[in-house]
């Protein structure tokens, strides 16, 4: 069985999986959409979580928040499980299939053999939708790939029974009512408020703008208190969180900017136009930070005053975020 | 970043094109497709020889007989001998006991396909690595 599915790439699996399945179900909403109205941007700096003996740097929140938000801002109801058992898994999954329903499913990147070898580590919150079967294989509309492609029994069970951190124990999920007439602007300041109050008024110095400034001092610090790989290591996880596959560029600032074109035009507020545009420079900037840092670790040439000049773009970019989110607080219907 | 400054640097993509916003001349977003960065390539080419380094040492430890078979398997697939666990359904502490050779020596055909399926290889592939 097949279902008619319009596969759009997109630059996050997440608002992919999510803007995707709801145009299947009639409503139009883009990427930045979603990812605007689930307050998806975010930044975090947590040293003492080690991934792979590397501290954890995040430019979003966490996985499968933003599908939460989306939903529940929306008034869309979603059906959602998760497995214990693989055959039932399968099972439940061919069945929604038969009923004409195209179904995301939370997978492991390391287990997806169509995804390019560079990019298959453990990450267990990958999202995909599947929306058919043929001969045996699985049809798959992987949100950041450009075509639809098919995937094995076996190889689906092995991805969405992943282990380790946050294991996805098979969970798949599908939309069941989906309201006919929406009304987007209450959605979109919900939105805004909360990536505003995200970005400026957690009371701990690990997160939003406050996070930013954290990492910036203690970057400066890696070529004392690491040896040279060590640092070097380092600055590789950060800009493989801003910069790799599912991230849209710029740490997601390219997308939210993105969405507050969008937000601008529904709400009829010229002013987030403008808004737009500081965060599409402040994105320019983190890209500038991500391609100073490439070059330390490709010259593996770590002297203190480069990181001295990252630190101090890292220092411009909470500067300017906090500039965007304090007006963006403001923002009314 | 404007449309026509999207990099396109190919390298740990392989070929496929992923999805970035930037600005047309207008400063209005648009989807534009790209290759790869630099940046994010060395990144990655960094994180995969610290993974390829550690598989060495380990397949020489292995060959040198002072760690079985699965300790280079653990590095190879990059998991925890708490994801084996899961994995195959077989505890952590006798885990940690099969990575000495002479008690792996002496698994069960069964336990080996236990561990060979987990690990989604052939019994053969998992008593000798590569």
């Amino acid at each position: 069985m097949e279902v008619e599915f319009e596969h759009n790439q997109s630059a996050h699996c997440e608002n992919g999986a999510v803007s995707n399945l709801l145009k299947f179900h009639n409503l139009g909403i883009s990427e930045p959409m979603v990812f605007g109205i689930g307050s998806g941007l975010f930044f975090s700096y947590l040293p003492f979580i080690k991934l792979n003996g590397i501290p954890v740097t995040s430019y979003r929140i966490l996985p499968g928040w933003i599908f939460k938000r989306v939903s529940n801002r929306l008034g869309i109801s979603m059906h959602s499980t998760t497995f214990r058992s693989e055959t039932k898994a399968m099972e439940e999954l061919d069945r929604t299939l038969e009923k004409g329903l195209p179904v995301g499913l939370l997978t492991s990147v390391f287990y997806l053999p169509y995804l390019p070898k560079a990019l298959r580590f453990h990450f267990n919150a990958h999202n995909i939708v599947v929306f058919g079967k043929r001969n045996g294989k699985y049809l798959v509309s992987d949100p950041v790939l450009e075509e639809t492609c098919e995937i094995d029994y076996d190889d689906l069970v092995r991805a969405r029974f992943a282990k380790g951190t946050m294991p996805p124990k098979g969970k798949m999920y599908y939309p069941t009512v989906v309201p006919s007439s929406f009304d987007f602007k209450p959605a979109i300041v919900k939105g805004i408020k909360q990536t505003a109050g995200d970005m400026l008024n957690v009371p701990i110095p690990l997160f939003g703008v406050k996070g930013i400034r954290f990492l910036a001092k203690s970057l400066k610090k890696w070529p004392d208190k690491l040896d040279e790989r060590r640092a070097i290591l380092y600055l590789g996880q950060v800009i493989r969180m801003q910069e790799e596959i599912g991230t849209g560029g710029g740490g997601f600032r390219f997308i939210f900017g993105a969405f507050l074109q969008e937000a601008s035009s529904q709400l009829q507020q010229p002013w987030l136009q403008e808004v737009a545009q500081e965060v599409t420079e402040t994105g320019d900037r983190w890209r500038d930070f991500a391609f100073e840092a490439g070059r330390i670790c490709k010259g593996r040439a770590s002297s203190a005053v480069s990181y001295k000049t990252l630190s101090d773009i890292l220092l411009e970019c909470a500067d300017r975020e906090k500039a965007i989110f304090t007006k963006l607080k403001k923002i009314t219907l | 970043m404007e449309k026509d400054q999207v990099p396109q640097d190919h390298g740990a993509l392989e070929g496929v094109r992923k999805v970035l916003y930037a600005t047309d001349k207008n400063g209005t977003y648009t989807k534009v497709k790209t290759a790869g960065w630099e940046p994010e390539n060395i990144a990655l080419d960094q994180a995969w020889e610290v993974i390829n380094e550690r598989v060495e040492l380990a397949r020489q430890r292995v060959l040198s007989g002072k760690a079985s078979p699965l300790l280079f398997h653990l590095e190879k697939n990059m998991i925890t001998k708490g994801m084996l666990a899961d994995l195959t359904g077989i505890s952590w502490f006798r885990i940690v006991w099969h990575m000495r050779p002479f008690a792996f020596e002496k698994l069960s055909q069964k336990t080996l396909e236990k561990y060979a399926r987990a690990l989604n290889i052939s019994v053969a592939q998992l008593i000798k690595p590569e």
